[in-house]
């Protein structure tokens, strides 16, 4: 038997998960049950189970909305905000979270991602970013540290990585954040902030692959992994209290960015209510 | 409780228990010192494979 | 009958498609299709539809199967390179069983080609184009009002049958303007998804009953939750890596389409009763070939047109009960010999079958056909 939460939210007879020990994605994954239980069972909140759409593209990253038990659609690779923006403007009322991975959302999707973005869709990412290609075996992604050893990168990796929340901030997402697999409480809270968010909203979540990024590039195994993210990732309120020289090497976590700017199934319906009542005259 | 057909091994619950509860034995976890469990749930937080969670004895 | 209107072929693709229901669509702009994301863009918002530009072909067919999902009548409309594009969710929507209609106005290509000039050479991609087996419905209108009411069938076969259908235009029919008639409203056949699951088998939501083909589908957000994967997968959506299930699906994927031939495909006859010459074509070609069949008709040759409305399956039956009246086939398209090896196989070695065809972005006339058709003749007669 499993815990209530998982019990309540996830596919249990295709549990255990196919990802490898120590893999943070499971935590990720349960970060997002946790918020979304959270969420329905706030009275001031009005959400309710079967409003939430799972949407996801290729990679590890996207076997979760398999195991999720929502309306679920496991789509094709880097397409899972496009898919979603689909579905958003067919029924606004649906709270339609992408779960997504580095090289899903940033390379193959890359478009998708900086269009919605741009549009202010209400759609809710969540990035499982290892930085790495895990389903295919190590290969350097767009967030592969610059130099780093992949299978496609056998003598350094030469190129520059995305920093994926300032990408989507810098294409116009409305809402951007940062969370990490050590601060799993921290991180469900900022996915909440993200699903409530009216508006596109993006949460990069540092997640961690041990298999294919941490022992290729001598980070350790999972629990290594784990200990430089709780050294290095540094909760918002206290990275602004930090030195500049402390802060060398560190990364906050947390909201990056909160605008409320017009959501674009909004203003679609706002749209048809003009054409009908001009066509009505 | 610990689901032991679910667990990996990767020993991320025994690292992060503050107080030393938990032990991997031949690649599964066990419980070596439940007594001192403080029921924080770091564990049930962090287990990528929900393999470890609370639960309320009394109930 | 409603009185005639001045109509463009890229404008009765949208408006027969707001008459079957279409109410999402996605498009990116492109020669010769642009009319149709433009008049969506008008036309939409005024039935209470949404139309969006999205940011390329992949996320336009990407954006009409979510929509689709969530439960609405969905449709992209394109040109050659962003068929091409779209390819690969063509084959999601066929395997995860997502209706939607595909307009591709073809222009001549290969690559960017003739952006503004007529061809007919993704034939063989609408069937082909994507990986993997799985079946294509591909239609193909020949006048603007029959791009009315053909693209209302190719959204109730898309409907019926839970797959993605292909609806080749060619650049000839959508930017030709005609006087046309539409049909009144209240006469139209339309059809809907079956919405209900069935009842048992744990609500699975690929659940096929024995003697059926499709399952029913229920739109996102209201109540039961269930996957949908391009993964093989079992009848609830979940993946699987059982050759076992795998073959199954597959096979009724396969199956829901050949077993329903009869229903699918259509063909237009045109003077075949007697005819001992059969000039084969689809779309936009039929026009040439309609006039080339008057003239020869009106010298007293026995000439008939026979063209494929639904071109996709190929209709073999029709042209195969055809075969023992006729000396001999011709087949006219715009492109280099496609539909013609689907008319070679089921022509066999029984008929002789000849061949016009054109690739430099002009069209075929009348007299082009009747010079063939003149040369056929002379030849099967010094045999």
């Amino acid at each position: 038997m499993p815990s209530d939460l998982v019990h309540l939210y996830m596919r249990i007879d295709h549990l255990p998960q196919m990802w490898c020990p120590g893999c943070g994605n499971g935590v990720i994954m349960r970060d997002v049950a946790q918020a979304i239980d959270e969420l329905i069972n706030d009275p001031d909140e009005r959400f309710t189970r079967e409003d939430f759409v799972i949407v996801s593209g290729i990679g590890c990253s996207s076997r979760a909305a398999g195991y999720l038990d929502f309306n679920s659609i496991h789509t094709t690779h880097g397409r899972a905000i496009a898919f979603a923006t689909g579905i958003k403007l067919a029924n606004p009322k649906l709270h339609v979270i992408v779960l997504t991975g580095d090289g899903d959302c940033s390379a193959i999707g890359g478009n998708h991602l900086i269009h919605a973005a741009r549009r202010n869709v209400g759609l809710t990412v969540i990035v499982f970013n290892n930085d790495i290609y895990g389903m295919t075996g190590g290969q350097y992604s767009p967030t592969t540290p610059t130099g780093d050893l992949a299978t496609t990168a056998p003598y350094g990796n030469l190129d520059r990585p995305f920093d994926i929340a300032q990408l989507a901030a810098g294409a116009g997402a409305s809402f951007t954040a940062r969370g990490d697999v050590f601060h799993a409480r921290e991180t469900t809270e900022i996915i909440k902030q993200a699903i409530c968010h009216h508006g596109f909203s993006l949460v990069d979540v540092y997640s961690v692959c041990p298999t294919y990024y941490g022992r290729k590039n001598k980070k350790g195994d999972a629990v290594e992994m784990l200990k430089w993210q709780q050294a290095n990732l540094i909760p918002g309120a206290r990275f602004e209290t930090m030195s500049q020289e402390d802060r060398q090497g560190k990364k906050p976590i947390g909201v990056l960015t909160h605008n409320d700017y017009p959501e674009y199934t909004d203003e679609y319906l706002k749209l048809i209510d003009a054409c009908r009542k001009k066509g009505r005259k | 409780m610990i689901e032991d057909t679910w667990c990996k091994g990767c020993g991320i619950c025994a690292a992060f228990c503050p107080r030393q509860v938990l032990e991997i034995h031949h690649g599964k976890v066990r419980a070596v010192a439940p007594e001192k469990c403080v029921s924080c749930g770091m564990c049930e937080l962090r287990c990528p494979d929900y393999a470890i969670y609370l639960v309320n004895l009394e109930e | 009958m409603s009185k005639a209107v001045l109509m463009q072929g890229n404008e009765a693709a949208v408006e027969g498609a707001i008459a079957a229901g279409m109410r999402f669509f996605a498009g990116y702009p492109i020669t010769p299709s642009t009319e149709i994301a433009e008049g969506c863009a008008r036309r939409l918002p005024q039935e209470g539809g949404k139309f969006i530009q999205m940011e390329d072909e992949l996320a336009s067919i990407a954006a009409v199967l979510g929509a689709s999902a969530a439960g609405m009548k969905a449709m992209t409309a394109t040109s050659g390179p962003g068929f091409s594009l779209m390819q690969e969710n063509i084959g999601y929507g066929a395997m995860a069983e997502i209706p939607c209609v595909i307009v591709d106005v073809q222009r001549a290509g290969p690559s960017t080609g003739l952006p503004t000039s007529p061809s007919q050479a993704d034939y063989m991609q609408a069937r082909w184009g994507t990986h993997g087996d799985h079946p294509v419905i591909a239609l193909s209108p020949s006048s603007v009002r029959e791009t009315y009411t053909l693209i209302i069938r190719a959204f109730n076969l898309a409907e019926k049958y839970r797959t993605p259908v292909i609806f080749l235009m060619d650049e000839i029919v959508g930017h030709m303007r005609e006087g046309v008639e539409l049909p009144n409203p209240n006469e139209l056949i339309i059809n809907h998804r079956k919405m209900s699951f069935h009842d048992g088998a744990n609500k699975q939501c690929y659940f096929v009953p024995e003697g059926e083909y499709v399952p029913a589908m229920k739109p996102f957000g209201h109540g039961e939750r269930y996957n949908i994967t391009g993964l093989a997968h079992d009848q609830s959506g979940f993946p699987t890596n059982s050759s076992q299930i795998a073959g199954k699906l597959c096979q009724r994927l396969m199956d829901k389409v050949e077993k329903n031939v009869d229903h699918i495909c259509r063909v237009e006859e045109y003077a075949m009763d007697d005819a001992e010459t059969a000039v084969v074509c689809f779309g936009g070609g039929a026009r040439a070939v309609m006039e080339a069949v008057l003239q020869a008709r009106a010298e007293g040759r026995k000439v008939g047109m026979f063209r494929p409305i639904t071109v996709w399956p190929f209709p073999e039956k029709a042209l195969k009960a055809r075969l023992p009246q006729l000396k001999r086939i011709l087949m006219v398209e715009h492109n280099h010999g496609q539909m013609l090896l689907e008319v070679q196989r089921v022509a066999g070695n029984e008929k002789p079958v000849d061949f016009l065809g054109r690739i430099d972005g002009t069209v075929i006339t009348p007299e082009e056909i009747l010079n063939k058709l003149a040369e056929m003749e002379g030849e099967h007669h010094a045999q």
